[in-house]
C-alpha cells in the first residue's frame, strides 16, 4: 500500500483546515502541540498546528492531505512533510491583504525547499471584500506561469477543482521532465 | 473589486508596486490619523498628489520651491485668486517669470514630498478609486513609480518586515524574468549596484553581504527594495544542498518509474473527480 501527500500551507486563518475538511473522508485531525527546539537549544517552545485529512483512492493507494502553517521554524516539520509529497497548495485569504506578505514568504520557503509543483489558492472568494485574482497575482508577485485559483474552501466542488489543478500541474511537470 | 485596506497591513510600497505593475489609473485616497491624502495615477505613473492639510495651489508650491518671491506670491494671491493653476501657469510662462520646467519640477518635488511622507505612516485606511483623476484645471505630471518605490522602500527600516519578506539569507537572487523591466532605467544607489553586480544563483544573499561588508539589515534593505521594484526574485542557491537534502529524506515505499507515477496521478485525478 502506498501513501502519497499533498501539503496545504498558508498563513493562520487562511482556510487550510476548512479546505481539507471539505474533501477528507475522515474527520480532520487537528493537532496543536508544542515541540521543543532542542537542536537550537532554545528554551521556549514552538507551537505546531497540523491537520490531517485522508482520501482513499483504492486498496493500494491513499492520499493524505496535510495542513500546516508555513512557519519560520519549518525545518522541524520538513522530514514529515517532504516524504512522498506530490505537491503543495498555498492558501491565501483573499480578503486579508495584511497576510499577503506572509503568504509570499511561506511560498518562497516552500518553493525553495520542495522542488515540487504547487498552486496558489485565493481563498474566501465568496466574501465581499475579496481581492481580484489579477491584483492578488501582482501583490503576491506570482510569475504568470504559476496557477492562481479562485477558491471557496467551504465548497467541496471548488476544493476538488483546486486539487485537480494541482494534479494536472504534476502531470504536466512529468511530461516536461521526460 | 475592493482595493482597500490599512497601510498597517499592506504597505505603501506594496500599493505603489501594485499600481505600477497593473498600470492603474485612478486615485489612491489615504486617511491617516492627522490628515487625508489623495494620490492620482495615470497608467501606473504618478500624476498628482495632494495633502488635505496643505495649501496645494500652484502659487504656494512655486513659492515653497523658491521660484517666486513672497511679494509675487502675495500679489498672485490677491489678484489671481480665481485663476486656475493652468491659467496661472500659462500667464507666468508668457510673462517670462518662470519656465515650464520650473513649474513641472516644482510640482514634482511637491508631489514626491506628499508621497514620500506616506512611507512614514504606520497606518491609514486606503482605498483606490478607479478612474478618478484630479480636477481638469490642475496641472499633472507623468512620473514612473519605480524610483519612488525604491526610494520609499529605503525608508522602511523595520527589520521585522524585512525578515518576513526575506526569511533566509541563505537564498540566492536572480533577475526577474519579467519583460519590460529594464534595469538600466532604474536609479540604483551605490549599495544597490554592488549587490546587483553579485547577483548569481551561486551566491547566497549572505555571501553577497559579506563581500560588500553589509550587515543583515543593510543587505535585507537592499534586497527588499530590489524585490519590491520587481527586479529580482529569491531562489535556492544552485550549488548548496538544500536543508531538505541534509535531513535524510526517506524514499517513498515504492519509487515507481515515470509511467507508474503518471498512472498514480491519473488514479488520484479519477478519484477526486468522483468525490
Ligand atoms: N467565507 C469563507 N470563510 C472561510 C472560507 N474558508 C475558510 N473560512 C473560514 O475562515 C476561518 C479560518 O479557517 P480555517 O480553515 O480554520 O483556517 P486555518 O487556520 O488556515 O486552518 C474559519 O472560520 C472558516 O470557516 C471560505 O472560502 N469562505
Ligand atoms: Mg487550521
Amino acid at each position: 500500500m502506498q501513501t502519497v501527500k499533498m501539503v496545504v500551507t498558508g498563513p493562520f486563518n487562511a482556510g487550510k483546515t476548512e479546505f481539507i475538511r471539505s474533501v477528507s473522508e475522515i474527520d480532520v485531525v487537528s493537532t496543536e502541540r508544542k515541540i521543543t527546539a532542542e537542536a537550537e537549544r532554545i528554551k521556549d517552545t514552538t507551537t505546531v498546528a497540523m491537520d490531517f485529512g485522508r482520501i482513499t483512492v483504492d486498496q493500494d493507494l491513499v492520499l493524505y492531505l496535510f495542513g500546516t502553517p508555513g512557519q519560520k521554524r519549518f525545518d522541524f516539520m520538513w522530514e514529515i512533510l517532504s516524504e512522498g509529497m506530490l505537491g503543495f497548495i498555498v492558501m491565501v485569504d483573499s480578503s486579508r491583504p495584511e497576510t499577503f506578505r506572509e503568504a509570499r514568504g511561506i511560498l518562497e520557503t516552500f518553493r525553495a525547499y520542495a522542488p515540487t509543483p504547487y498552486v496558489v489558492a485565493a481563498n474566501k472568494q465568496d466574501k465581499d471584500d475579496a481581492w481580484d485574482l489579477e491584483d492578488m497575482r501582482i501583490a503576491l508577485r506570482l510569475d504568470p506561469k504559476v496557477k492562481l485559483l479562485e477558491c471557496i474552501a467551504t465548497d467541496k466542488e471548488n476544493v476538488k477543482t483546486v486539487l485537480l489543478e494541482l494534479l494536472f500541474s504534476i502531470l504536466a511537470e512529468m511530461d516536461t521532465a521526460e | 473589486m475592493a482595493l482597500k485596506g490599512n497601510l498597517r497591513d499592506f504597505s505603501i510600497t506594496q500599493l505603489l508596486n501594485l499600481i505600477n505593475l497593473a498600470r492603474k489609473t485612478g486615485t489612491l485616497v489615504i486617511e491617516g490619523q492627522t490628515s487625508k491624502v489623495w494620490i492620482s495615477f495615470r497608467e501606473g505613473r504618478l500624476a498628482y498628489a495632494q495633502d488635505g492639510q496643505q495649501d496645494n495651489s500652484l502659487a504656494a508650491i512655486l513659492f515653497q520651491a523658491n521660484k517666486i518671491s513672497s511679494a509675487q506670491h502675495r500679489v498672485i494671491k490677491q489678484r489671481a485668486a480665481t485663476m486656475s493653476d493652468k491659467e496661472l501657469g500659462l500667464l507666468l510662462i508668457n510673462a517670462s517669470y518662470i519656465t515650464q520646467q520650473d513649474i513641472l519640477g516644482s510640482l514634482q518635488t511637491y508631489f514626491l514630498g506628499v508621497v514620500n511622507n506616506l512611507f512614514t505612516w504606520g497606518e491609514g485606511l486606503f482605498r483606490f478609486e478607479n478612474n478618478l483623476l484630479p480636477p481638469d484645471d490642475k496641472i499633472t505630471i507623468r512620473l514612473p513609480l519605480e524610483n519612488i518605490i525604491i526610494e520609499g522602500s529605503r525608508r522602511m527600516q523595520e527589520l521585522e518586515q524585512l525578515q518576513d519578506e526575506i526569511p533566509s539569507l541563505d537564498m540566492a537572487l536572480r533577475f526577474a524574468e519579467r519583460p519590460g523591466t529594464n534595469i538600466r532605467n532604474v536609479n540604483l544607489s551605490a549599495q544597490e549596484w554592488k549587490v546587483v553586480s553579485y547577483i548569481n544563483p551561486k551566491n547566497t544573499i549572505r555571501q553577497i553581504a559579506r563581500v560588500n561588508k553589509m550587515n543583515d539589515l543593510e543587505i535585507r534593505r537592499v534586497v527588499y527594495g530590489l524585490l519590491q521594484a520587481g527586479l529580482v526574485e529569491i531562489i535556492r542557491p544552485s550549488w548548496t544542498p538544500s536543508p531538505a537534502v541534509q535531513i535524510p529524506v526517506k524514499i517513498p515505499p515504492v519509487k515507481p518509474n515515470r509511467e507508474e507515477q503518471k498512472s498514480l496521478i491519473n488514479r488520484l485525478i479519477d478519484r477526486i473527480r468522483k468525490l
